[in-house]
């Protein structure tokens, strides 16, 4: 590559190429952030749901204690 | 095999009381079929030229909006529960409903191709492909179809879903059928296609029944 | 094949290859990028319209790949009963579909400059286009029951009858493709220059490695989201009980 600009020029085919590219992109990113945050939900509303399970059980064994 | 007559007629029997099985099948195949003509005008060499995938495509979407009448009612009103009790394995019951479905939806549109075949300007000699080709691939449409029917049976929105399911599965169907009718309008030999779509036939008579059953196993449970 | 029946095995080594997978997907983009748009030669025809091959091949390999692992998990699943196997295919149908979508509109980006239409009924896109199809479908039994476990079975079965209907599709699209042929259409090409096997081989290995890495992560969502059903319902049926 000479220059920069011939670079992004990409020979004429710029219209093409980086679009070809940027979707590309766009969808492997989008599919990896979305798939990021479905997990990182779902553990958190475990983890929330192990929590308060937990506390229900130590509160009604403790309410059963004589 | 007395089991399975049984069902095959009790089917037939059922699409005929209602009536309305063979009519809407053939009329929504020949309205399709209609369409196409006054979307892309009345030339005639354009028909021809196209004459082969339109019947095709009609004759496949006709198959599908016929497929949900296949399972649903049965399963329905319960009597598929105490059919898959009965001593017929599932299996045969599905092929007998298949077998059932084919006869009234599938049959008459091999009847009526030619004559919509002749609507679309296709030549004269070519009506013996189109009957074959059609009398070899709308079992297929009704083999594959099923085993979709079976998956969506008893699913809200049911009926897009199976169009989902299903219309890429037909494309092998499609693709052959419409080059036996073009190899015959080409004045070319179409056994090739036309023992593809047998063998094809064959697959689905293998696959079918097999997958349907299954499919309906689990909506039974 | 049973020691992948324990959740908590699985995600054990998952989360061991996790930051091998994650590694690998940096490094290969990093240098498949490099290559693809700025170290490797042009076309003689294309010029540079040539690069979108650096996604595109790819991208139609791993949607391809993509539903093999579907179609092989769908089947342990279907005969085993595992739930790792249903969710694994569940977890991997998004991806192989973004990458046979990625494919689709590369090769329709590549069409146009090269063949002068932005769609191309080559039997490639054609087959593909199909594929996606299938993927959907397949995405949306998953939606149309409320009982998971039906679901799952339902899905096993599409996408066992979809694996043995897509080499069928496939032949039939080829053939078909040939019959109409008005000019050789190809969007491959001819013959590959070796100093575009590397970039071809770069990128094919970073989406491979982007598929593990974005799959694991996945399959702990959907493990995480079964765990969370069944606590909702002993939940509910404590509440019950009290």
């Amino acid at each position: 590559m000479e220059t920069l600009g011939s670079f992004f020029a990409m020979g004429g085919y710029a219209a093409f190429v980086w679009p070809a590219f940027g979707v590309t992109a766009a969808v492997l990113i989008g599919l990896l952030l979305a798939s990021l945050k479905s997990w990182r939900d779902n553990e958190a509303a475990l983890r929330s749901l192990e929590d308060s399970q937990q506390t229900r059980r130590r509160r009604s064994e403790r309410g059963n204690a004589p | 095999m007395s089991a399975f007559l049984a069902i095959f007629r009790r089917d037939l029997a059922l699409s005929f009381r209602q009536g309305s099985a063979v009519t809407l099948s053939v009329m929504f195949f020949a309205l399709a079929v209609t369409l196409f003509p006054l979307g892309v005008g009345p030339e005639p060499q354009v028909l021809a030229r196209v004459g082969a995938g339109v019947l095709w495509v009609a004759a496949l979407l006709s198959a599908m909006l016929s497929l949900d009448r296949l399972f649903q009612a049965d399963h329905e009103d319960g009597s598929l529960d105490l059919i898959a009790l009965g001593p017929l394995p599932l299996e045969f019951t599905a092929l007998a409903n298949i077998a059932a479905h084919w006869v009234a939806s599938g049959l008459p549109l091999v009847v009526i191709s030619p004559v919509l075949a002749l609507a679309l300007n296709l030549p004269l000699n070519v009506m013996p492909a189109v009957v074959a080709a059609m009398l070899l691939g709308t079992p297929s449409l009704s083999l594959i179809g099923a085993i979709g029917a079976a998956l969506t049976v008893g699913v809200r929105r049911g009926g897009v879903l199976l169009s989902l399911i299903v219309l890429p599965l037909y494309v092998p169907v499609l693709i052959f059928g419409v080059a036996a009718i073009d190899a015959a309008a080409g004045g070319a030999a179409f056994r090739a296609p036309l023992l593809i779509l047998g063998a094809l036939l064959a697959l689905g008579l293998a696959l079918g029944p097999i997958a349907s059953a299954a499919a309906l196993r689990l909506a039974l449970e | 094949m049973h020691r992948f029946a324990n959740p908590t095995r699985v995600l054990r080594i998952a989360a061991a290859i996790l930051p091998w997978s994650a590694a690998l997907t940096i490094v290969l983009f990093a240098s498949g990028l490099y290559f693809a748009l700025v170290a490797s030669p042009i076309d003689y025809q294309q010029k540079d319209a040539v690069r979108i091959m650096y996604v595109h091949v790819p991208a139609a390999f791993m949607g391809m790949m993509g539903y093999a692992l579907l179609a092989v998990a769908s089947a342990v699943g279907l005969i085993w009963r595992h739930p790792v196997a249903d969710l694994t295919a569940k977890a991997a149908a998004p991806i192989g579909a973004a990458f046979t979508f990625v494919c689709l509109v590369s090769g329709s980006l590549w069409g146009q400059p090269t063949w002068g239409t932005w769609w191309v009924w080559d039997a490639r896109l054609t087959s593909v286009l199909i594929l996606f199809f299938l993927y959907v479908g397949y995405m949306a039994i998953w939606q149309a029951y409320d009982d998971q476990a039906r679901a799952a079975r339902a899905a096993a079965i599409l996408a066992l009858v979809g694996s043995v209907n897509l080499p069928i599709i496939h032949y039939s699209v080829t053939w078909w493709n040939t019959l109409h042929q008005g000019s050789s259409f190809s969007l491959a090409g001819s013959a590959i220059d070796p100093a575009m096997l590397l970039p071809l081989g770069l990128m094919t290995g970073a989406f491979a490695a982007y598929f593990v890495t974005v799959l694991i992560y996945r399959l702990r969502s959907e493990i995480a989201q079964r765990k969370l059903g069944v606590l909702r319902l002993r939940q509910a049926e404590g509440l019950q009980a009290t």
